[in-house]
């Protein structure tokens, strides 16, 4: 079970949390005109990483916010995490 | 029976308390500390089981969690457990035990006559030979191969005991309590660290129990309970017996299984059967000692042969004497530490050591007691069917190839010394990649992973004074970091005997003209020829050799035959050890009881149950209750002898023509307050929400960005920027995650909060002709009149002291309101109405009803709804802006979406107006087409519509728009019904809608 430091709580543990997949897909703007393919890759298309991975975790038994976490993929080891509005770089 | 193995001192055992237990129906006594092995040996009972694929004779191999042969079917206290190892069971008064795997008893087993056709049961025989005729493997081959080799059985009654989970924090972690455990434990309690000390026997010391060490002038064994009771008294240690570490996982996660009771004759009230462990650590220190391993020879599972650290146990701890004429047989010093045992205890060993010269001080120690030892030679085969009556015997050539001319010796058992195996199961699983050192022959591990230390034997150390350094040191070293505290603690003065190199000789070859069957693994019959088969027939990988010759996967997880596997695999193909490889090692550690992880869900504790707050009323009248996600709500109200058809039949006719109430408690309620609530809600919604005027409802359908239909309800404007909005009971927590989900990471900049309500309220339904009537009852004050609570309208009001809202909305198509009062009122409230509501001919109506309301007026619910709809296929295509950019919406410009024969809701009636159709039924043009036959559609609901008194139903089908009219048949082949219907408008009763705005 992984370890996870909400950056809102501390150290918890992964069943307090949901995932939510890939941190950093970005919602085209409302009303914008997007291809067929741009929605597509929005929607749908998702690499599946090996290794450092990106990723939105939701402390949902915890402080119900959206969090990113920065998470290896084959080893599980997590690196950072961040608040949901936190730039990463 | 007498305990005539029984020697008169010594041993760790109650002497005092006299125990009763029976074995395969026979009485006999064993003491307190005994286990049901020592207690069963103490009376000279060798034979306990039979083996697996041949059914061979089984005794006692080992005397721990190693054990391959001895799993008995326990009986306590009413209830049965399988394959339990005998060495483990405690034994308690009134114990009951039977072998496994024997029939019909274990003296006389038919199954044996597979032990003669052997030679048609080698590796991979089942794989061969039961796969023709294909159709033959469900039918014949696998029950009777099942009845042949089962193991125990489980029992099929409900599991009386209880079982606990406990999550726990700590320091450290230390898994088992040898010297390395107790060393490391001891130095991290006095630096004030959060200590764990984690012991899978009932008696805490590992091997300071038997070996003939001093520490600090003291026995090991005192050395060790001296620790013991002081680390007891230390706040900061929790000392754990009878309580195995099972399983490493992520992030020092650890899980452990502590038997509680299992060593009672009954457990205590209120106590646990096991209780199991989730421990969080911030540094693991795996002291978990290492296994004698075998040295493989003829007829190796003659019960009689064993391990000899196991026969030094039974001595040192169970005072019991494994045999009295003892051969031991070894290629290292240990075994010399069992002779010496047995001749203390006035038994003449003969020892056989297949090295030609070794020295060492232990050797000079029974060269000294007098004790018969053999160099250079080897056991060849044990000969005896059901115990051990002699061994051939025969000198080895130095090169280890040739053997000497056979002698038999006479003895009544064999005790095997191979060398050790360090126990690195926690250390692979926490992902370390293990090294093979060459001077052990074996695997040790490599380079930590995650915070895991290996201390001890379980990293190759078998030096009791370089254990206790290194451990005290690591003990003070990993606490040190985390309290910021240094006792230093000077290491005690040990004096122990020195030992020699072993002999990396693990496998006496066959002498000419033999052909005994030398086993590797001792509980799933896998012997050397069987591996030998494997390579031959070109399985490389050991993954692939353990798979096909089933090495290693007995219930022991090949504790005692990995290795030896391993060096037989590497002989053959000509490779190092280390090249080969070893399997991967998985948790469990040692079996653990599915009861164990289930833990406390199970039954009406596996899921949280919610109640409204009107339940308790619901009970009293006769309510029928139903899962509904986790809440449970009314199906129906019994009236007398009536079947749930006759009752929502009667409740749902009441709604439509006079008043019905129905508890709405369940619907997800969620606050959406700020000065963008209104903007966020027309994101979310795919209808127009920003005029909306305070007061007034309006339904919304909201999508996910594929689409598809997430959710629908209504949303109330409470007052300027405070939204009441509603969801499905199923939906609630999904759309709250929604809602958060795009707050917090797509559109922060809008100023709103969100937040769940759904407990804060009770809500209860008013529906039918009457509900007017009845409103003014609860409110008399109030004006009622369609001008006064328009449809879709809402208001605050005074409910006799009570403050409400009512919401004119309405589900059953009928004129109907919403009244939602504080939970806390909510019995309040439901019994104004009840009594409020008698002289209108109030009924209270179930889920079962609501539906039948909902589907003959086609509104949709969640089986339309069911995550593969689009708002077309609902008919909902009318609340989808074409001013504003929503969830969604650019998803269903998809082509798929926009096709001209999409599916669409329709409603449905058989022909004969009669037959009602099962839910899920597949719509079909032809019922006579071939398979498989095309669909056009399915049933999405069902009822029996009270309005025209025959069945109706919705469903969802291709070209719906189109279909009115047409006839059809609905097809149910796991009901196996055909029955001709005519496709319909969804909306069967009121299609204008009048008398919900009436």
């Amino acid at each position: 079970m992984l370890y996870i430091n909400c950056p809102h709580c501390g150290m918890r543990s992964q069943n307090e949390f949901s995932y939510g997949g890939d941190a950093s897909v970005k919602r085209p703007l409302l009303n914008k005109e997007v291809s067929d393919q741009e929605w597509d890759d929005f929607v749908y298309n998702r690499k599946s990483l090996r290794g450092k991975h990106l990723e939105l975790w939701h402390h949902i038994s915890g402080c119900r916010q959206w969090i990113k976490v920065e998470r290896d993929t084959s080893t599980h080891e997590i690196f950072r995490t961040f608040k949901a509005d936190e730039e990463v770089v | 029976m007498t305990q005539n193995f029984r020697v008169k001192n010594g041993g760790l055992i109650n002497r005092d308390k006299k125990l009763s237990f029976t074995f395969n129906g026979k009485s006999y006594f064993g003491f307190e500390g005994d286990t049901l092995a020592s207690a069963l040996l103490a009376n000279g009972v060798h034979l306990v089981g039979r083996s697996f694929k041949y059914h061979r004779p089984r005794g006692f191999f080992g005397a721990g969690v190693d054990e391959p042969y001895a799993i008995v079917q326990l009986y306590r206290n009413g209830e049965t457990e399988p394959n339990i190892k005998a060495t483990e069971q405690e034994l308690f008064d009134g114990l009951e035990a039977k072998s496994v795997n024997c029939w019909p008893s274990v003296n006389f087993d038919i199954g044996a006559v597979n032990n003669f056709l052997k030679i048609f049961l080698p590796a991979g025989f089942y794989y061969k030979t039961f796969m023709w005729p294909k159709s033959f493997w469900y039918r014949i081959y696998e029950p009777l191969i099942r009845k042949a080799a089962g193991l125990g059985v489980a029992s099929t009654k409900h599991d009386k005991e209880r079982y606990e989970h406990k999550y726990e924090y700590c320091d450290l972690l230390i898994a088992g309590s040898g010297p390395s455990g107790l060393a490391s434990a001891y130095a991290a309690a006095k630096n004030g660290a959060k200590v764990i000390l984690a012991e899978d026997k009932p008696r805490f010391g590992g091997t300071l129990l038997t070996s003939d060490v001093n520490i600090s002038n003291l026995s090991g064994k005192d050395w060790s309970e001296a620790i013991i009771s002081e680390l007891k008294e230390m706040p900061n240690v929790l000392v754990k017996n009878r309580s195995q570490i099972f399983g490493y996982y992520d992030h020092n996660m650890l899980v452990m299984s502590e038997k509680v009771s299992d060593h009672l004759p009954k457990t205590k009230k209120y106590h646990p059967n096991k209780r199991l462990w989730y421990i969080r650590a911030k540094e693991v220190l795996i002291s978990s000692g290492s296994i004698e391993r075998p040295i493989v020879f003829g007829n190796n599972d003659t019960p009689g042969v064993m391990l000899s650290s196991a026969a030094k146990e039974y001595l040192k701890v169970y005072g019991v004497l494994v045999g009295k004429k003892p051969l031991v047989f070894t290629n290292n010093d240990s075994g010399y530490e069992t002779a010496i045992e047995f001749k203390k205890n006035g038994v003449d060993p003969v020892v056989l050591d297949t090295r030609k010269n070794p020295n060492s001080e232990i050797i000079d120690e029974a060269i000294d007691l007098g004790i018969d030892i053999k160099f250079s030679y080897v056991v060849v085969a044990a000969q005896g069917y059901k115990k051990v009556k002699s061994a051939d015997i025969a000198s080895i050539s130095d090169d280890k190839k040739k053997l000497g001319k056979l002698e038999s010796f006479e003895c009544d058992c064999i005790c095997v010394s191979g060398f050790w195996t360090p126990t690195i199961h926690l250390a692979s699983q926490s992902g370390n990649k293990t090294i093979f050192k060459e001077e052990i022959d074996a695997f040790v591990p490599g380079k930590s992973k995650q915070n895991e230390t290996t201390l001890g034997a379980a990293n190759g150390i078998f030096s009791l004074e370089e254990t206790l350094k290194t451990s005290f040191e690591a003990g003070n070293e990993l606490s040190k970091k985390i309290t910021k505290t240094d006792k230093k603690i000077s290491v005690p003065n040990v004096v122990e005997k020195k030992s020699s190199q072993h002999d990396k000789f693990w496998c006496v070859p066959l002498p000419k003209g033999k052909n005994y069957k030398r086993f590797l693994d001792f509980q799933n019959d896998v012997a050397v020829s069987d591996i030998e088969i494997a390579l031959r027939e070109g399985y490389r990988s050991i993954e692939h050799v353990k798979r096909y010759t089933t090495l290693g996967m007995a219930t022991d997880q090949g504790k005692t035959s990995n290795l030896n596997g391993l060096q037989l695999v590497s002989e053959i193909e000509n490779k190092v050890v280390p090249s080969v490889g070893h399997t991967t090692f998985r948790p469990p550690y040692t079996p653990v009881s599915i009861g164990a992880i289930v833990g406390r869900e199970v039954g009406k504790h596996s899921k949280p149950t919610r109640k409204s707050p009107m339940h308790l009323w619901h009970e009293k009248n006769n309510a029928v209750f139903v899962d509904a996600g986790v809440w449970l709500r009314p199906r129906y109200y019994r009236i007398g002898n009536e079947t749930l058809f006759e009752a929502s039949k009667r409740e749902a006719k009441n709604v439509r023509s006079n008043v019905g109430v129905c508890d709405v408690t369940t619907l997800g309620k969620i606050d959406v307050k700020g000065p963008d609530a209104v903007e966020f809600l027309n994101r979310v919604y795919t209808n127009a929400w920003l005029k909306l005027p305070v007061g007034k409802a309006r339904y919304g359908v909201m999508l996910r960005e594929d689409g598809i239909v997430m959710d629908d309800g209504t949303t109330t404007r409470i007052s300027e920027n405070h939204y009441h909005m509603t969801t499905t009971t199923a939906q609630a927590a999904n759309v709250l995650s929604h809602l958060e989900y795009y707050l917090q990471l797509v559109w922060p900049e809008l100023n709103v909060n969100v937040v769940s309500t759904t407990e804060q309220w009770a809500g209860a339904a008013i529906a039918g002709p009457k509900s007017r009537d009845l409103l003014q009852k609860l409110f008399p004050k109030i004006d009622v009149s369609n001008e006064g609570i328009p449809f879709m309208g809402f208001t605050e009001e005074d409910l006799f002291g009570v403050k409400a809202r009512i919401f004119r909305i309405s589900f059953s198509g009928e004129l109907a309101y919403e009244v939602n009062v504080e939970s806390d009122n909510g019995n309040f409230m439901w019994e104004k109405i009840i009594e409020k509501g008698q002289e209108f001919n109030i009924q209270p109506y179930g889920t079962e009803a609501l539906s039948t309301l909902r589907i003959e007026m086609g509104h949709v619910a969640g089986s339309e709804l069911d995550g593969r709809t689009i708002p077309y296929d609902n008919g909902l295509d009318g609340l989808l802006s074409k001013k504003k950019d929503f969830i969604g919406k650019r998803s269903l410009q998809r082509e798929a979406f926009v096709s001209e024969n999409r599916q669409r809701l329709v409603g449905v009636i058989p022909i004969d107006k009669k037959t009602s159709i099962p839910e899920g039924s597949h719509l079909v043009k032809d019922a006579k087409a071939p398979l498989p036959n095309p669909k056009l559609g399915h049933i999405s609901a069902s009822c029996w519509s009270v309005e025209y008194d025959n069945p109706f139903s919705l469903a969802i089908l291709k070209d719906g728009k189109n279909m009115i009219g047409e006839k059809l048949f609905a097809m149910s082949p796991l009901k196996n019904k055909i029955i001709p219907v005519e496709i319909v408008s969804s909306h069967y009763v009121d299609p204008k809608g009048e008398r919900v705005r009436s």
